[in-house]
């Protein structure tokens, strides 16, 4: 079960986007509380700007306005070294189009963040293996990722995000390149993940139906603004 | 990101795109083979030169004379004052200062002088196979051995400074024979004027009083002609008097102990004579100061200056030489860079291009927690990999080039039926400059690309299909 200990703290956060002489709001005035060990599901048409405040959350992007408070850290004040950092230690990423180096076998695809982050190599074998155990990949190490299916590598880039043991785990679409059965077990994987290390999950998507199923808490956005978040009753959960 | 970790992302994502970099690379290793091969050409033919001209000895060696009756080329007197100082008002008459036998010694003691001789030249008469030849004999000392003038020697060098052994010219062995390097081996014999001191004993022991008078009016020294057998060791080409000392000419040489020993009358003598010198003791008309290294060449001149006699010495045109060749090695240099500057485009190309195909890629690496640093250096560590192997390729080349060079030269100079010489050198410090040269240029090539990467925007990179 989630706590109710505030991680993200989510103050009037706005975001500009200039397109000549256009300038596009993708966030506007958005404020949100996240806490720690939940699973929040952003939902959202195409163009609502979950993807954007989900950037802001990982530090990819910095607000134009606002603060985004990560454990009493605003991310709007750290420079790009200290931003470097947050996404190294504090955040885990999973893409919709799996973001896998193609160059790279599975095992250094999921190595690179220990690389990053200087670990020790002695290290780095154990906690490979043990993220590509929980993800149920072991066998295909030595595969690169053209060589894996998508559900695969959609594992593979979930053992990524997750060696490198961070805190709070984001997800932008992580369904939407697979058919709804993958899409189903990478889900189920997602929460036995919440469940086992009590991570913090944000997960994009636009359906619902699978947000009801898996999520502790659903947020729409539309236009850029939070329309309405509320808390999915556990039952739903099954 | 650890070094280790650096390098080997950079390796496999040269390796990954290997045609392309190899390309790239093999415009660095030819912008630095041109580099290499030019300076090479420079560094050898300023070798060559250099060599040739410290074996000439004549850029080790000091001439002096006293004062009296030699004019040194650089003037006489210390160096600078007679060039920038007020002129001189004439010297006061003082009596000269003699090269004797004293002076000679004290040469020898001088700091960095390896050897001292006198310039030992006389007419002669040379018999061979019943025929007379007339000419002119030198004495050649000992630290000549390792003269250029010598070193195409037929037959061989003398085998001791006393050895009672003779070199011929070459052209006045062919006036011996049509065959001069089957002279080698045989005797020829000197008949020479020597120079005699009378003591007052042996004028006294003069049988008439004709003779007693001749004696004494000739001021103590009289002429007897003398004959010298002296075996025929080696022929050589050129001439060596130049660089030894003597003005003018020799066709015979002998070891200058050997031709010492003879006291063969020279024109000094008639000249001491003339001058009431003819006190019996031996005097010089030049002495031959030999040091150590050329650069002693302007301290050990100086110091003979000081005691009071002439010297020159034939550093200034050395001196005259560096700068010619360094003037030659920037033209070279700069010639062997414009390829170097074209290769280091052909790198800014293949790091931008690289850019562009691995946006993506810098997306997901900062998503990471790459910072803009460890992409930058990422891009610097590949494009100093370039430099490095590239640098490396481009010495080998440019040796290759320079070989090839020298082995030409050495085809066409056989055929001209001249000596092989090695036009092309490449020492240690050249190849460290050059690879050195091709991963800091290469490095300077990859700021660009490298920096540009480093400020992508993470988000805007993913996004990039």
């Amino acid at each position: 079960m989630p706590s109710t200990q505030t991680l993200l703290h989510i103050d009037h956060v706005s975001r500009d986007y200039r397109l000549g002489e256009t300038v596009i709001r993708a966030v506007n005035d958005l404020s949100l509380e996240i806490g720690t060990g939940e699973f929040l599901a952003l939902l959202g048409s195409s163009g609502s700007g979950k993807s954007t405040l989900l950037n802001l959350m990982a530090g990819l992007d910095r607000p134009t306005s606002g603060s985004i408070h990560v454990a009493g850290k605003n991310l709007a004040a750290l420079d790009s070294q200290e931003l470097a950092r947050y996404r190294r230690e504090t955040v885990g990423m999973v893409f919709q189009s799996f973001n896998l180096l193609p160059r790279m076998t599975l095992e250094e695809n999921v190595e690179l963040p220990l690389r990053l982050a200087e670990v020790d190599r002695s290290e780095r074998s154990r906690r490979v293996a043990q993220a590509l155990d929980r993800v149920h990949l072991s066998a295909r190490h030595a595969h690169r990722p053209s060589e894996l299916s998508g559900g695969e590598q959609q594992r593979g880039a979930l053992a990524r995000a997750l060696v490198n043991q961070p805190s709070i785990l984001f997800a932008d679409e992580p369904t939407g390149n697979l058919d709804s059965a993958t899409g189903e077990q990478i889900l189920l994987l997602l929460r036995e993940i919440q469940d086992t290390l009590g991570m913090t999950i944000i997960m994009v998507t636009h359906e619902r139906p699978l947000a009801e199923r898996f999520a502790n808490r659903i947020a729409i956005l539309s236009d850029g603004k939070l329309l309405d978040h509320f808390p999915i009753h556990t039952g739903a959960r099954a | 990101m650890k070094f280790r970790d650096l390098s080997e992302l950079a390796a496999r994502n040269l390796r990954e795109a290997i045609l392309r970099n190899s390309l790239t690379t093999l415009g660095v290793a030819v912008g630095v083979a041109s580099l290499v091969a030019m300076l090479s050409l420079g560094v050898g033919l300023q070798t060559l030169a250099s060599d040739r001209l410290t074996k000439s000895g004549l850029f080790d060696a000091v001439f002096v004379s006293s004062r009296r009756d030699f004019r040194s080329p650089g003037g006489d007197g210390p160096r600078k004052s007679s060039a920038s100082g007020p002129k001189e008002s004439p010297k006061p008459l003082v009596p000269p200062k003699v090269l004797d036998e004293d002076a000679r010694q004290n040469f020898a003691k001088l700091p960095n002088v390896v050897d001292v001789y006198p310039q030992i030249r006389f007419f002669t008469d040379v018999r061979f196979d019943n025929n007379t030849y007339s000419t002119n004999v030198l004495g050649v000392p000992e630290s000549s051995h390792s003269m250029t003038a010598f070193s195409g020697i037929t037959g061989q060098y003398f085998s001791s400074s006393t050895a009672e052994e003779a070199i011929l010219q070459q052209d006045f062995a062919k006036d011996l024979s049509n065959q001069p390097a089957s002279l080698v081996g045989k005797e020829i014999t000197l008949r020479y004027a020597e120079r005699r001191t009378l003591s007052s004993d042996e004028i006294a022991k003069e049988k008439d009083i004709d003779a007693q008078l001749d004696a004494m009016m000739s001021g103590g020294i009289t002429i007897v002609t003398r004959e010298k057998k002296l075996r025929i060791v080696g022929v050589i080409e050129s001439d060596p008097s130049a660089a030894i000392g003597g003005f003018g000419g020799g066709r015979v040489f002998l070891p200058i102990r050997v031709a010492e020993q003879l006291h063969a009358a020279q024109a000094n003598d008639v000249q001491d004579f003339v001058r009431g010198g003819g006190n019996g003791k031996q005097t010089y008309a030049a002495l031959t100061v030999r040091v150590k290294n050329p650069k002693n060449v302007l301290q050990v001149e100086d110091a003979i200056k000081k005691l009071g006699y002439s010297a020159f010495s034939l550093l200034d045109a050395a001196r005259s030489l560096r700068l010619v060749f360094t003037v030659f090695d920037l033209f070279l240099g700069l010639f062997g860079s414009l390829a170097l500057t074209v290769a280091s485009l052909g790198i800014i190309n293949t790091l931008v291009m690289a850019i562009l195909e691995r946006r993506r890629e810098i997306g997901v690496l900062k998503s990471l927690g790459a910072t803009d640093a460890d992409v930058k250096n990422l891009f610097f560590a590949e494009a100093g990999a370039m430099g490095l192997v590239g640098g490396l390729l481009g010495v080998t080349f440019g040796w290759l080039i320079g070989q090839a060079l020298t082995w030409g030269t050495t085809i066409y100079l056989r055929r001209q039926d001249l000596p092989a010489v090695k036009i092309s050198s490449v020492p240690w410090w050249l190849a460290a400059s050059a690879i050195l040269f091709a991963i800091v240029v290469s490095l300077a090539a990859g700021l660009y690309p490298a920096t540009r990467a480093a400020k992508l925007n993470p988000v805007e990179a993913l996004r990039y299909e």
